[in-house]
């Protein structure tokens, strides 16, 4: 469990990024982070390793201060996904990569071996094994940095702006995954721009505005907040947008399923036969 | 000849044991929105390197067959050359940002075309103010978040007003409005001055509305190009894994149960909506 209390957080240029956040993140618990740019929703994040310290408040990690332990010692509960991979990556080869954080956590050479097939297969890196990680695209590199970090097998999982440079299927496979990982009890906290990931996976969604939550919910009810939404720079969702547009003609307003979007409209027009 | 024409392209990265593009044929008309997509490592990106020379002259590796840009040939001329035709959004825009201050990065190229202080003045200022960090001017490249990099790569590539602009996941970092924005201004000015605009994106739904012109990549090779309502009415297209608008899914799982709603795909919800309140009208 992830508790964040009245956290407060400046940078030492002075910006103010966080202005008084409390949120709680429930073991088994899918959060979205939403927001604008420079909402705060990345120094949020940051603080749920330790990676940032609270100026005032405080974060709490199954219970213990994040100024009390080393970030070190929260990384192996708490794996953290940058968004830009090259930030990240560094080894020589993609296996080398993944063995990195493996061989520091002082893992024996087998399960090390193992860690590194399961996260390459996963992630549908297997051919890339030998591969140079600066070699791949940037979808693919930022797959890399993912199964670097999936192969320990956190308890939480933070993943900062997992879909750039995926395509359809790659996040369809993310959102299977993410499903995985809550049905044996981890928890995911996602920060995102992609509405449309977000609408297809339903989570938990908070909204960030100049460092402060500004709503909390369920994705189907904030999502399709128009006024809501706009203060924090985001678009609804394409279904969403088309229900809204259609709201005069007594079609439901908080729709963002495609498939729940069509029997909704199947037995509308049947109605008006 | 085209404005951008390549001719059974095919390119092999150095060290690599197979080619990245693949006979890749494809004509670009002078004003046309061209969206290139495609499953991740489908080529994209080593495609728009062709487009400003990049590949070959800087990438090395294996190039075999052609391509023409601005009546180029561009294998045969330094990148230099080629780059006062085409303005390059990279995707990671720390890979394009040197300068210690956003105003200085954004003038750099026009410093190198020699073009006169006032007018460099006046131009630096006009793409800041379009990519919305006129405000950020003063400031480090490096000290910005993504998304304001992002913005700062895409002013520093208006500011040079290229007849043509090739944009790789340009607003990847950015919230959605302010994508939305930015898409809205690069529209603009391929509306309004006819630049040529070559767009990678995974985003559909933000994107394929723009687009007169897209072209689907899968595996090195060009597999789908033409009109964005022909192709993306295509169960060929969903079955790559390209991320249909999800309006246009839904127009298609709509007619699949027997609501026919037209024969035009909608790229939009704009487009979807209005469809829907013709279908109920009518009956």
């Amino acid at each position: 469990m992830i508790e964040v209390k009245d956290v407060h957080f400046s940078y030492p240029n002075g910006v103010q990024a966080l202005d008084g956040v409390s949120l709680t993140v429930k073991k088994g618990e899918f959060l979205a982070v939403m927001g604008q740019n420079g909402a705060g929703k990345t120094t949020l994040v940051k603080h749920f390793n330790g990676l940032l310290k609270p100026t005032r408040g405080e974060v709490l990690v199954d219970g213990v201060a994040t100024t009390k332990v080393s970030v070190a010692a929260l990384a192996r509960n708490v794996g953290f996904v940058f968004q830009n991979p090259d930030h990240q990556l560094f080894s020589e080869t993609v296996e080398e990569e993944i063995a990195f954080a493996l061989r520091n956590f002082g893992l024996n050479e087998d399960v090390v071996k193992k860690r590194i097939t399961w996260a390459l297969n996963l992630l549908g890196l297997a051919q890339y094994r030998k591969t140079s990680p600066f070699m791949l695209s940037g979808g693919e590199r930022k797959r890399v940095a993912l199964a670097s970090v999936l192969a320990w097998d956190p308890k939480i999982l933070i993943l900062d702006e997992p879909t750039i440079g995926q395509d359809y299927q790659q996040k369809e496979k993310l959102r299977q995954f993410i499903l995985q990982m809550r049905t044996r009890g981890k928890t995911v906290i996602i920060v995102t721009h992609d509405v449309e990931f977000v609408a297809e996976c339903n989570p938990r969604v908070i909204l960030m505005r100049e460092g402060k939550i500004i709503i909390d919910g369920e994705a189907r009810k904030v999502l399709t907040n128009p006024e809501i939404l706009e203060e924090a720079s985001i678009i609804p969702s394409q279904i969403a947008q088309v229900f809204l547009q259609l709201s005069e003609m007594g079609l439901p307003c908080n729709v963002i399923d495609v498939y729940e979007a069509k029997s909704i409209l199947l037995s509308f027009l049947e109605s008006h036969r | 000849m085209a404005l951008v024409e390549t001719r059974n392209l095919t390119y092999t990265y150095p060290g690599a044991t197979r080619a990245s593009i693949r006979e890749v044929s494809l004509r670009i008309e002078k004003g046309e929105f061209v969206l290139i997509t495609g499953p991740s490592g489908c080529g994209k990106t080593t495609l728009c390197r062709c487009f400003n020379g990049l590949i070959p002259s800087f990438y090395q590796g294996e190039l075999e067959g052609e391509v023409f840009v601005a009546g180029l040939h561009v294998s045969e001329h330094p990148i230099y050359e080629v780059a006062k035709h085409v303005g390059f959004v990279f995707q990671n825009p720390e890979n394009q940002l040197f300068a210690l201050s956003v105003e200085k990065d954004v003038a750099f190229g026009l410093e190198n075309l020699g073009i006169k202080r006032e007018e460099m003045r006046e131009r630096v200022d006009s793409a800041l103010k379009l990519a919305g960090v006129y405000d950020l001017r003063e400031r480090a490249p490096h000290e910005l978040s993504g998304g304001q990099q992002q913005r700062v790569a895409i002013a520093s590539v208006l500011a040079m007003q290229p007849e043509i602009i090739v944009l790789d996941e340009p607003t990847s970092f950015l919230d959605p409005l302010s994508a939305k924005k930015i898409f809205e201004v690069i529209y603009d000015l391929n509306k309004r001055l006819s630049i040529t605009v070559i767009l990678v994106e995974h985003r559909l739904d933000l994107t394929a509305r723009y687009a007169d012109h897209i072209v689907i990549m899968d595996d090195g090779q060009v597999v789908m190009d033409g009109d964005p309502h022909d192709v993306l009415r295509s169960e060929e297209a969903r079955l790559i894994g390209i991320g249909i608008p999800k309006a246009t899914r839904l127009f298609q799982l709509l007619k699949a149960d027997g609501m026919n709603l037209g024969e035009k795909v909608p790229l939009s919800s704009e487009e979807l909506a209005e469809m829907l309140r013709e279908a109920v009208k009518d009956q």
